[in-house]
């Protein structure tokens, strides 16, 4: 028992010393310091990461979402909402076109299952991260560009 | 000439510990930082020596809030009662020769007497608030403190039974062949770490922050403080490890005296040539250094754990240890 009580004592010690010498030396080597300084130093992140969703458009002020509410559906806490317009084109024929495309940053949880649903391939999630701003309005955004078209081809 | 004394002592040390309390705060946070590979505050001035000063801006600028169901009178007597008794200790401290304030015969058990009053400020403060997370932390502080200070009081007493004095004077004249730390063998140097112990528990800080135990308790005692009472709370805790690290310096490492070493004049001399208050206040930071680094390497104990350290593991120790160093004293080893 007092074999015991003596090992313990020697043991808790040791124990503590070892801890103290780990941060001691850390103490004696700030060039281990790994602290990224936020403004001035701007983290690389992935082509991956998920920051915001994104119409693409090209040069011609072209985009590739035919409006078909795939995504809408797919959003699972109705961050997008899709708006359509019935189009005739020089055939004569009516058709379905995108008329806004409504996207609320504010609700979005970046799960990205509206890009995994688009069959076009139109939307992606842009890797921005400094959305914050002191109106919430500003966070609800309109994610086609002024008179933005269909792209030919895209069924 | 004796009203100018009262007058102008009190405002010196309430300068002298603001300025204290402000660098303590930034040297904790740095120390902080450096031992957890961070860099801690650089922002506000130069490797942000300014943090603590816009600190203090915005407690002082904060609301008073206080709630609703508590006791009036001793929820705001809490605070004031914890930042009184770091004043009150500073009396007989002895920061260089002439630099004291008063040098009492029993400085040391003056000083050991009012430093437990700092655990009424806290179960007062539990009590008043009216809420359990405080109620339970201030009991647990009552517990570890009280527990604590047997130790405590056997350490000290180790150095009065050696140096056969309980004046401060006394203590650090008795140490001008040599600090008692290098001179007093294994009876002190055990001392010295029960000491060091004892002062990170009476202090409440981690590994025997029991009273605040973030994770726990929320906040412990202060919960319900904020503002200005909240800061009186933070400064006290700082100045108290303050006083008790210049305690322990007195007591262990010579007071004021400068480092001296046997046999060799010239070193001895430039070590003079350094004003006794630098050498006062540079062992005091070390010392302080030591009980952060504590702070910042071990976890915090169970309440359990932490009175089964004290009642198993110190107290039996310490008790073995005054025994020890009688027996020294009686066969003449020690030199006084």
């Amino acid at each position: 028992m007092t074999f015991n009580y003596i090992k313990d004592l020697i043991h808790a010690i040791r124990s503590l010393l070892k801890g103290m010498k780990i941060t001691l030396k850390y103490f004696f080597s700030p060039k281990r310091i790994i602290t990224q300084q936020y403004p001035t130093m701007k983290p690389v992140l992935a082509e991956k990461f998920r920051g915001e969703v994104v119409l693409i458009h090209d040069e011609q002020n072209e985009h590739k979402c035919t409006g078909c509410t795939s995504c809408e559906i797919a959003c699972p806490n109705g961050t997008i909402k899709i708006v359509t317009k019935q189009e005739v084109n020089e055939a004569g024929k009516k058709k379905k076109a995108l008329d806004v495309f409504v996207y609320h940053l504010e609700l979005c949880t970046m799960c990205g299952l509206c890009v995994e649903a688009c069959p076009t391939a139109a939307i992606y999630m842009k890797n921005s991260y400094e959305h914050s701003t002191f109106d919430r309005h500003t966070l609800l955004r309109k994610l086609n560009q002024e008179g933005s078209k269909l792209q030919s081809g895209i069924e | 000439m004796t009203i100018l004394k009262f007058i102008l002592i009190p405002i010196i040390i309430i300068a002298l510990f603001s300025i204290i309390g402000m660098f303590l705060v930034y040297m904790e946070r740095k120390v902080c930082a450096f031992m957890q590979i961070r860099i801690g505050p650089n922002r506000v001035g130069k490797f942000g020596m300014l943090q603590t000063v816009a600190d203090t801006l915005k407690l002082v600028l904060k609301e008073n809030f206080s709630p609703k169901y508590i006791d009036k009178f001793l929820y705001n007597l809490a605070p004031l009662l914890a930042i009184i008794i770091p004043f009150v200790l500073t009396i007989p401290i002895a920061y260089s020769k002439s630099w004291q304030i008063w040098d009492i015969n029993i400085g040391v058990l003056f000083i050991t007497a009012f430093s437990s009053l700092s655990v009424i400020s806290i179960l007062i403060a539990g009590w008043a608030s009216n809420n359990k997370y405080s109620m339970i932390g201030a009991l647990r502080s009552g517990a570890q403190i009280i527990s604590y200070e047997l130790s405590g009081g056997l350490a000290i007493l180790t150095i009065v039974m050696f140096s056969q004095s309980l004046k401060i004077s006394e203590i650090i004249a008795s140490q001008a062949n040599g600090w008692w730390i290098i001179k007093g063998h294994i009876p002190v140097i055990v001392s010295f770490c029960i000491y060091m112990i004892t002062i990170t528990a009476e202090c409440n800080r981690a590994p025997f922050d029991l009273t605040e135990a973030e994770s726990e308790l929320t906040a412990g005692f202060h919960t319900e403080y904020s503002g200005m009472k909240f800061a009186l709370f933070f400064l006290a805790e700082y100045l108290n490890i303050f006083i008790l690290s210049a305690l322990g310096v007195i007591l262990y490492l010579g007071g004021w005296q400068p480092f001296h070493l046997p046999n060799l004049l010239e070193f001895n001399n430039i070590m003079d040539f350094i004003p006794a208050p630098i050498w006062f206040f540079f062992k005091v930071f070390l010392i302080i250094f030591i009980i952060m680094w504590f702070r910042w390497t071990f976890p915090r104990l169970r309440i359990d754990q932490l009175l089964k350290l004290e009642w198993h593991f110190l107290l039996p120790l310490s008790l073995l240890n005054l025994i020890f160093g009688f027996i020294l004293i009686m066969l003449n080893f020690i030199v006084k």
